[in-house]
């Protein structure tokens, strides 16, 4: 369920808007924080919101990288791939965050609380390597680095 | 030093706030643009000026601007493209967090110079600290007054809202962030109509991107003649935020001259190459641009120069390669990027781009035959008939490597193995 405040929100910014699918990209990311990702039942209500139906809905969430119609753990780790950051180490420091974190890329890990995946040029790429967790992006990677974040995320509850 | 124009204000830990931009003669363009321009002397100061647009496609602001009609329809819209993907560039978000005022500002003459009200400013998840910056500042310029209904007692009205996008490469090109901005799939759309005659809402919009909006409000405060002499060549106009990374010492954003030399950035600026390093190759304007080899060291950078030369300045983001970085397996990542980013609309793109990364893999591994090279070279001929300049600025990185390090693809092929790797 979406919780109420969330949905009074989004409607009177609806209400105001000029033209309401402007703001389809909030609604899903609005949905998706409630529901913890894109759920089937958070794709109906953001068409119901918005005049859409689910399937235009659908066609928008498989675009975007960070709309997730499955779920995901409560950090999502993205870290980028491309070419400064590849040059500057990424493979050996995404092999050691799969490692100490005993998924593969695009895994969740059994507890729920981190997911991995690749992303593209973070825009950091005078701090290569880098990664990304929840929209705060961390520079200059090195292993040591992502154990310390990762104990620093694991025990923020 | 060379002059600072659009780092002026730069501080090391903190952006620049209203007070402090007001200061150093913030918004005194804007109020006199208001009072004293014309639709028409705006756009004739920013041709004069020749202020071509940095988001990677150098055309002429003044121009887009002359093509919005007079007698065209309202609501009219100033898009700015904060979208800034393509690999290796990172100077929009280095330019809002240092001083946003310098880019609502900009907006705001440019909605001046085509009668637009309504500014939107599009920016990517990844830019989430920039977003929260500009909608907090584009806050506090409303309650200035130089934002909302009949700014500075002069009757024009603008505001800006902050759009933040669900985060696709392809977004930031110039028509598909108009199908982005109206909520359906960001394809990018075929000109003509172009979007200053039908834009967003089928309504005539200006597209620009964060670095040349940011260069209005000096331009139209100091005139042409300044903005042009700031460069270094005739050819050129204004500097340049250059964003330059890889095997530097101090990588980072530098503000320089327009026509300054490759090997002046990376010695004098970015401290010169990494411990061990020699300089191998470039790309000068991100992914999308041909690798420069070590010929060009002391290139010069504006747009008219390297194009002279048979390259492309892109969005000035600068990549530095060494000796030790294998070049068919940098190409190859960037292929790969392209491959994810593609939007899918068309043949040659999404069938073409996959094919050319399975090749350049191929080569990578050590199962690569010299006819690979042949047929990337074929496929990269497809490209320019794809949809939008996507699919050619892929297959940039491709070309130059065939023709400028023909050597280094010819190791992998004989060796079967990549020369690169230890084995
Ligand atoms: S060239 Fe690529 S990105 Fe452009 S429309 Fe075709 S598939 Fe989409
Ligand atoms: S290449 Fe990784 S942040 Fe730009």
């Amino acid at each position: 369920m979406l919780p109420s405040a969330v949905k009074t929100e989004l409607e009177r910014r609806i209400a105001e808007a000029d033209h309401p699918k402007e703001l389809v990209v909030d609604v899903m990311m609005a949905c998706q924080a409630a529901y913890g990702y894109l759920s089937d039942e958070a794709v109906a209500i953001a068409a119901g919101m918005l005049d859409m139906t689910p399937l235009e809905i659908e066609e928008l969430a498989t675009f975007y990288n960070y709309i997730y119609r499955e779920p995901v753990g409560r950090y999502v780790i993205h870290i980028c791939d491309s070419v400064v950051c590849w040059m500057e180490g990424y493979i050996p420091l995404r092999d050691y965050l799969c490692q100490t974190l005993g998924i593969e890329m695009g895994e969740t890990t059994p507890d729920g609380r981190f997911t991995l995946l690749p992303a593209c040029c973070l825009g950091y790429c005078d701090r290569a390597p880098a990664m990304m967790v929840n929209k705060r992006v961390y520079g200059f990677l090195t292993p040591e680095k992502i154990d310390a974040i990762i104990d620093e995320l694991s025990s923020e509850e | 030093m060379h002059p600072q124009v659009l780092l002026k204000n730069r501080k090391p830990d903190r952006i620049t706030t209203l007070e402090e931009y007001r200061e150093g003669g913030g918004y005194e363009a804007m109020v006199r643009a208001l009072k004293d321009e014309t639709h028409q002397s705006i756009q004739d100061i920013l041709m004069d000026a020749g202020l071509l647009g940095r988001g990677g496609a150098a055309f002429p602001m003044g121009q887009k601007l002359s093509t919005v009609l007079e007698n065209a329809p309202y609501p009219r819209y100033v898009v700015c493209n904060a979208d800034e993907m393509e690999p290796g560039t990172f100077k929009d978000r280095v330019m809002i967090h240092a001083d946003p005022h310098q880019l609502i500002e900009g907006m705001v003459i440019a909605g001046c110079a085509m009668g637009a009200a309504h500014g939107l400013i599009f920016i990517r998840p990844e830019y989430e600290n920039a977003a929260r910056i500009l909608s907090r500042e584009v806050e506090n310029a409303r309650q200035a007054g130089f934002l909302g209904k009949a700014i500075m007692h002069t009757g024009f009205d603008f505001d800006i809202v902050v759009h933040r996008s669900g985060g696709r490469y392809i977004c930031g090109e110039g028509t598909a962030i108009l199908n982005a901005l109206e909520g359906k799939r960001p394809n990018p759309r075929k000109p003509p109509p172009f979007p200053t005659f039908k834009g967003l809402w089928q309504l005539p919009t200006l597209v620009q991107n964060v670095e040349t909006l940011c260069c209005v409000p000096h331009v139209i405060q100091n005139g042409a003649d300044w903005f042009r002499s700031l460069a270094l060549t005739p050819e050129g106009a204004g500097t340049k935020i250059f964003s330059i990374s890889g095997r530097v010492r101090r990588p980072g954003c530098y503000e320089l001259p327009m026509g300054i030399k490759l090997s002046e950035i990376i010695e004098d600026y970015a401290g010169g190459m990494c411990e061990g390093s020699e300089f191998k190759a470039c790309l000068p304007g991100g992914t999308s641009t041909q690798f420069m080899p070590a010929s060009m060291y002391h290139a010069v950078m504006d747009f008219k120069s390297l194009e002279d030369a048979g390259y492309r300045l892109g969005t000035g983001a600068i990549i530095v390669f060494d000796q030790n970085t294998c070049l068919v397996g940098a190409t190859l990542n960037m292929i790969a990027f392209f491959v994810r980013e593609s939007c899918g609309w068309c043949t040659p793109c999404r069938e073409g781009l996959p094919y050319i990364r399975d090749l350049l893999q191929r080569i990578e591994n050590g199962q690569g035959e010299p006819a690979f090279v042949d047929r990337l070279k074929e496929m990269c001929d497809h490209l320019p008939r794809a949809y939008c300049a996507f699919a050619p600025g892929a297959a940039a990185p491709v070309e130059s490597l065939l023709e400028h390090f023909a050597d280094e693809v010819n190791e992998h092929i004989e060796k079967k193995a990549c020369p690169f790797k230890s084995s």
